[in-house]
């Protein structure tokens, strides 16, 4: 029994990650965006892919996984936007490199509290050459900085724009997405200058 | 407060049992590439139960990594199970806008315009 379905009536799928340290708002974030409950999904790590070394833990196994959360935003226009949060930063860089193909581009949250934590997302970021900003996540308590400072501490490039966010709250982390794919267009335009 | 802990890795339990030892599907699926079922599975085709469950998950159009969040198996063998329907006409294969090109300002202005109107 064949389907009505052909590969044109098929939605167009984006992603944006979303980067940072652990624990600094990537899951909470995915969540205000969702339509869906974040949602799990495990990649296979086999040995040959992070380098012997980094499965010395799991002895005798030659395979191991790496969970990702993620979530799903149904735009009009027949469009679904995919948001990824990265995995751990000090390894797994396989399965970043695999995220980073195809995807529009990251918001990276940053704790002022732990600004450091951000600092490798940041690189990989840059080294791809790949779009991003920086979103602060202002947790209850913590010191309150300028955007300006944040862009300073992170050595950032002028064209990333630096925001303050709160990742609990769905207007907000809305916001940061517009204001990203905005930077998206305002960068198309000039690339495109014929 | 029962935080996951995300960079948690586990060795994995049964790794390719129902792909028959294969870990590289087409590198066309990308986790975002979506796919719809094209028709039902026929019962003299010797579908895996993972298969259909696939199939059946793929009745409206559906992403990899939710097929595999749905089906409970990590993306890579869903990805080979994927290339298994596809190969026998059992699925139609969508691939994500960026992955070739660079998306163009029309696409990007939709996605800001579908993001104003949430
Ligand atoms: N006060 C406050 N807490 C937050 C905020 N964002 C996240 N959290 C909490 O911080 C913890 C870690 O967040 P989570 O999203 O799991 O971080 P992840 O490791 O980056 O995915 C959770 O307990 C969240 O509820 C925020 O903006 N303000
Ligand atoms: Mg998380």
């Amino acid at each position: 029994m064949a389907y009505k379905h052909s590969e044109d009536d098929l939605p167009t799928a984006l992603k944006i990650l979303i980067a940072g340290g652990f624990g600094v708002g990537k899951t909470t974030m995915v969540a205000s965006l969702s339509e869906v409950d974040p949602l799990r999904t495990e990649e296979v790590i086999t040995a040959e892919s992070v380098g012997i070394d980094d499965l010395s833990g799991v002895e005798g196994k030659s395979t191991t996984t790496v969970a990702l959360d993620f979530g799903r935003i149904t735009l009009a226009g027949n469009l679904i936007l995919y948001l990824f949060g990265t995995p751990g930063q000090d390894r797994f860089w396989f399965v970043w490199d695999e995220l980073a193909t195809g995807a529009l581009g990251a918001v990276v949250l940053a704790d002022t509290r732990r600004l450091a934590d951000s600092f490798p997302s940041v690189d990989f970021f840059e080294k791809r050459g790949m779009p991003f900003l920086v979103a602060v996540n202002c947790f209850d308590g913590a010191k309150r900085y300028r955007p300006e400072d944040i862009r300073v501490a992170l050595d950032l490039d002028d064209d990333v724009r630096v925001m303050l966010t709160d990742a609990r709250d769905r207007q907000s982390a809305k916001e940061v997405l517009i204001a990203f794919v905005e930077d998206l267009i305002r960068r198309a335009r000039q690339g495109g200058d014929e | 407060m029962a935080e996951q802990d995300d960079d948690a890795a586990g060795p994995l339990v049964r790794p390719y049992a129902m792909t028959h030892g294969r870990t590289r599907a087409s590198a066309d699926f990308d986790l975002i590439t979506l796919v719809v079922a094209a028709r039902a599975a026929r019962t003299d085709e010797g579908w895996e139960p993972e298969h259909l469950a696939i199939l059946e998950r793929a009745r409206h159009p559906v992403s990899v990594a939710e097929l595999a969040a749905a089906v409970n198996l990590p993306a890579g063998v869903v990805r080979v199970l994927l290339d298994d329907l596809r190969a026998r006409g059992a699925l139609i294969v969508r691939m994500p806008a960026a992955r070739t090109a660079r998306p163009d300002l029309d696409l990007l202005k939709a996605v800001a315009h579908g993001l104003q109107a949430l």
